[in-house]
């Protein structure tokens, strides 16, 4: 069965662990997360529960989500996932979820949103090599051959210049270096996709290592 | 935002070790831990630099072992360091000196403090 909680990064930093060596850490803040939902297969045909996170502006919340957020008796949220095969037992509507759901140790999966890079060159952005840059070459970043010529076109997929970053990306297989149940803090071993302040989802992780 | 690392990062922060700057001497005991066993190991030698700031703060000592020069960089809160001892306060006029990395015997004194 695996666990989820949503959550804000807030930056990084170091720590030292218990034998001195530094740790460098993201600090993701976790408060408030509540169960909005839960997904039965009597009534959605599956299974999961529906977190929420961060209170929106009352002004900004449409009625039926505000409505939503009732049935639950809590505050209306800008950010709203589903967790999937999770032990429906333990969650109930209306409860917060809280940093200590994860231990110490533990592996986790963190999904978000990368940085923006903008309209990128194949070299950063498919990570192609460049031409010589002396000796007369005249061909320093292109993109290369475009591909057989009889067909007459180029290929879908074929990898070119474009808009760089901002998808979804999920980093398999981090360790929970330390959770702050006080500040409803976690400290996540390692980086995590996305600029400070935006949104990430932590599960477990799905491909975990058997513990040795 | 920030505030929430610096309250995290407080509670690592080292108080119990004295002021020192580039050009000082230092005696710094360092722990070591051989299997389950643990000692204190001295590396004495000249600071060649501080850098950083907060929790991530690092020192850096330069010797001469051997005839060999050996500099080691040391996180400033950093639990491995039992103490540091202060052997001389020296006088220089530079905040990194990495000039003494060219220099040996007597050209590479520092006047004292």
């Amino acid at each position: 069965m695996s666990k989820g909680i949503l959550g804000k990064k807030i930056g990084m930093t170091q720590i030292f662990a218990e034998n001195g060596d530094v740790i460098p850490v993201t600090v993701v803040d976790v408060s408030g997360n509540v169960v909005l939902q839960k997904k039965t297969v009597e009534t959605d045909g599956y299974e999961a529960v529906q977190l929420g996170f961060d209170n929106a502006k009352v002004s900004r919340v449409t009625k039926p989500a505000k409505g939503h957020a009732e049935k639950a008796k809590a505050e209306p949220k800008r950010f709203i996932k589903e967790i999937r095969n999770v032990n429906l037992d333990d969650y109930e509507v209306g409860k917060a979820v809280t940093a200590d759901t994860f231990q110490t140790g533990e592996a986790i999966d963190v999904t978000g949103t990368s940085k923006g890079k903008g309209y990128q060159g194949p070299i950063k952005r498919n990570n192609q090599s460049r031409g010589p840059m002396a000796h007369g070459s005249r061909y320093h970043r292109r993109p290369g051959s475009m591909g057989v010529i009889d067909p007459a076109r180029v290929f879908k997929g074929k990898k070119l210049a474009g808009r760089m970053g901002g998808e979804t990306v999920t980093v398999e297989n981090l360790v929970v270096a330390k959770v702050d149940p006080e500040r409803q803090l976690i400290l996540i071993s390692g980086n995590v996709p996305g600029a400070k302040k935006s949104y990430i989802v932590i599960k477990s992780a799905l491909k975990a290592k058997e513990a040795k | 935002m920030s505030h929430i690392i610096d309250e995290i990062t407080k509670e690592q922060l080292r108080s119990d070790l004295p002021d020192f700057r580039p050009g000082d001497t230092l005696k710094v005991h360092v722990k070591i831990v051989e299997g389950s066993h643990e000692r204190i190991q001295v590396f004495e030698g000249v600071v060649i630099k501080r850098h950083g700031s907060g929790i991530s703060a690092t020192f850096t000592v330069r010797k001469i072992s051997y005839g060999v020069g050996v500099e080691r960089a040391f996180p400033v809160n950093s639990p491995k360091i039992d103490k540091i001892e202060v052997v001389r306060h020296g006088k220089v006029r530079r905040a990194k000196l990495y000039y003494l990395r060219a220099l040996r015997g007597k050209k590479a004194r520092i006047k004292s403090r």
